[in-house]
């Protein structure tokens, strides 16, 4: 009798533990600082579940209270890798007795390799391998085909018009700081102009509102000017801080662009609410105007408003269609390739979406 | 050597950065968001470098006093202006050098700073932006003039995208019966907004982030090199 109630009690011990499924494991893909918690209580019919962590001085710490009796939960605070963590979940009914308990020990590893980044690896690898080929080919000597940006071709025009009415040429960086692509376009197409406005003799005024831009853009257009052969022409004042606020900003090139009046105004780099407002004053000033940015809600206001505009990727080619350099006309055609490619994934991704399969879908998404 | 120590450490940055992406792993990991950190510092140090140049250019065009200079001397009298009452008074939330003012409170309801800041300079600021307002409906009625098939088609989504988004376009629909309620111009406006505006803006996106990645390559490999002054 004494042995059938033992073991009718393991018994039911058994199968009390096991409708309380509790885990802790490490969390994947990240540099093991944390740990996923995962339970399924739904057999016990709790109302609230409390995850608490068992520090190593005897105390506990509340992780998470839930009242959801299957879910999961990814704890940040306070793991560390290789670093044993133990956690106990109880189940409490509405009054708040312990109805069952489990606890779990888990250990925290950091990763080598994000694997949700993938499908991110293989087409970075694709377009950079796309890339570097067609710069090879370019350098072996293999004639390329680049189309013709009506935009960038207007430098020229511009800065004829602006040597022959005697009037300086405006270039405006865009708005955002070094750390954005669009802004270090913009300087190197800055290049570009300062050397042929050096070349023409035409006066530059670049009004700045970022003070690393200014700093960089004074380098730049310095060194334009040695390339042409006139450092003597340059004027470190033609590159100068405004402020750093954008109304600020748009008030004092506003204020320049009516007082100066110049020949020629680029806008080429991040752009927001100004656009508009320094696009409509360059127009009713009658300069001719270029415009470029990545910002797919500013360039309406830059189509509408300019004679010339680089919409998205064109601003990032401008230099090296600007250079000739044949290698860096290889990259671009790299980067055709590359949109190639994205046009086949896109169009194939749709195909079966449409059909239910949902495997290249669930491949791209970054998680 | 000038150009080539700029080059390497574009490179070994550009390279750790982009592994840092794919390896979470310590000290990978924590990298981007370091070089963050890096570049805000720099940037705090470069502001100085901004002042610097704005009193310098102003002050030379007094000094000869060169077309419109009396702008210049606004400019300067406002800029210290607010760096002195920033820095005797304090901002809301911080204490100046001499204190918090609260006789200059008992005066003027706040701080000298927050005062010119609430009514100087946030009116200019909205100022500068209600342009924006007569700016677009200067540069609409340009886009909209009918002479091409594009603007002729640009002239009729902007009057759907517009009326469609006011109630008069939501009553001149109304009567158009359920089953062919696609043409109601509420609904004609969130289409257009929904799927041929979405999709043109995502392709640029697309064209944009394939750009990012080859400007990237070709600086990080140092092929392109005029943002350093250099061909």
């Amino acid at each position: 009798m004494r042995k059938f109630l033992i073991f009718l009690f393991l018994f039911s011990a058994v199968l009390w533990a096991q409708n309380l499924d509790f885990t802790a494991e490490d969390n994947p893909n990240d540099d093991g600082s944390a740990i996923l918690l995962k339970w399924n209580a739904a057999e016990i019919g709790a109302a609230t579940l409390r995850i608490t962590k068992l520090e190593e001085n005897g105390d506990t710490t509340l992780v998470y209270l839930s009242s959801d009796v299957i879910g999961q939960y990814i704890l940040g605070d306070g793991i560390q890798p290789k670093v044993p963590a133990n956690f106990r979940l109880q189940a409490l009914d509405v009054t708040g007795n312990i109805l069952a308990e489990k606890e779990v020990t888990a250990v925290a590893k950091a990763q080598w390799f994000n694997t949700n980044k993938i499908s991110l690896l293989i087409m970075a690898i694709i377009l950079t391998a796309a890339i570097v080929y067609y710069i090879f080919s370019a350098r072996s000597g293999k004639e390329l085909y680049i189309r013709k940006i009506a935009g960038l071709e207007s430098i020229d025009e511009s800065v004829g018009r602006a040597t022959e009415m005697g009037r300086p040429i405006l270039f405006i960086p865009g708005t955002l700081d070094l750390d954005d692509m669009q802004t270090i376009s913009g300087l190197s197409i800055l290049s570009k102009l300062a050397q042929r406005a050096a070349e023409y003799e035409a006066r530059l005024i670049v009004p700045v509102c970022r003070s690393m831009v200014l700093s960089t853009a004074k380098e730049v257009v310095k060194e334009a000017y040695l390339r042409a052969g006139r450092p003597d022409a340059y004027d470190p004042d033609a590159v100068f801080y405004l402020t750093d606020d954008q109304f600020g900003f748009v008030a004092g090139v506003d204020g320049i662009i009516v007082r100066e009046k110049p020949a020629a105004n680029f806008f080429l780099g991040a752009f927001y609410a100004e656009s508009l407002i320094l696009a409509e004053t360059g127009f009713a000033s009658g300069s001719i105007q270029t415009a470029g940015t990545a910002m797919p809600s500013q360039l309406p206001f830059f189509v509408v408003a300019c004679d010339y505009t680089l919409i998205g990727e064109e601003l990032f080619a401008a230099s090296a269609y600007l250079s000739k350099e044949p290698h860096q006309l290889g990259s671009l055609k790299g980067q055709d390739l590359g949109k190639a490619i994205f046009l086949v994934v896109l169009t194939l991704g749709i195909f079966l979406e449409i059909i239910g399969v949902h495997f290249l879908k669930d491949f791209l998404t970054i998680h | 050597m000038k150009r080539n120590i700029p080059l390497i450490i574009t490179f070994l940055v550009g390279i750790t950065v982009i592994f840092s992406e794919f390896i979470p792993h310590y000290p990978f990991g924590m990298l981007s968001g370091e070089l963050e950190n890096w570049f805000l510092i720099i940037s705090g140090f470069a502001i100085l470098l901004g002042q610097l140049s704005l009193f310098k250019v102003n002050i030379l065009k007094i000094k000869f006093k060169k077309e419109n200079w009396q702008y210049s001397v606004i400019t300067l009298i406002s800029v210290v202006v607010m760096i002195g009452t920033g820095l005797l008074w304090g901002t809301k939330d911080n204490t100046g050098i001499l204190g918090n003012g609260d006789q200059i409170i008992a005066v003027m309801g706040s701080k000298p700073f927050d005062y010119l800041f609430d009514n100087v300079y946030q009116h200019l600021q909205a100022t500068m932006f209600s342009l924006l307002a007569f700016f677009i409906a200067s540069a609409a009625y340009r886009a909209f003039i009918a002479r091409t098939t594009e603007s002729n088609l640009l002239l009729i989504a902007a009057i759907l995208v517009m009326l469609g988004n006011t109630s008069l376009g939501s009553f001149l629909t109304s009567w158009i019966p359920e089953a062919i309620s696609f043409l109601h111009l509420p609904k004609l406006a969130e289409f257009i907004m929904k799927y041929p505006t979405t999709a043109g803006q995502r392709a640029i996106m697309i064209g944009a982030g394939l750009g990012i990645i080859g400007s990237s390559l070709r600086i990080i490999l140092g092929i392109e090199r005029s943002y350093l002054g250099g061909k």
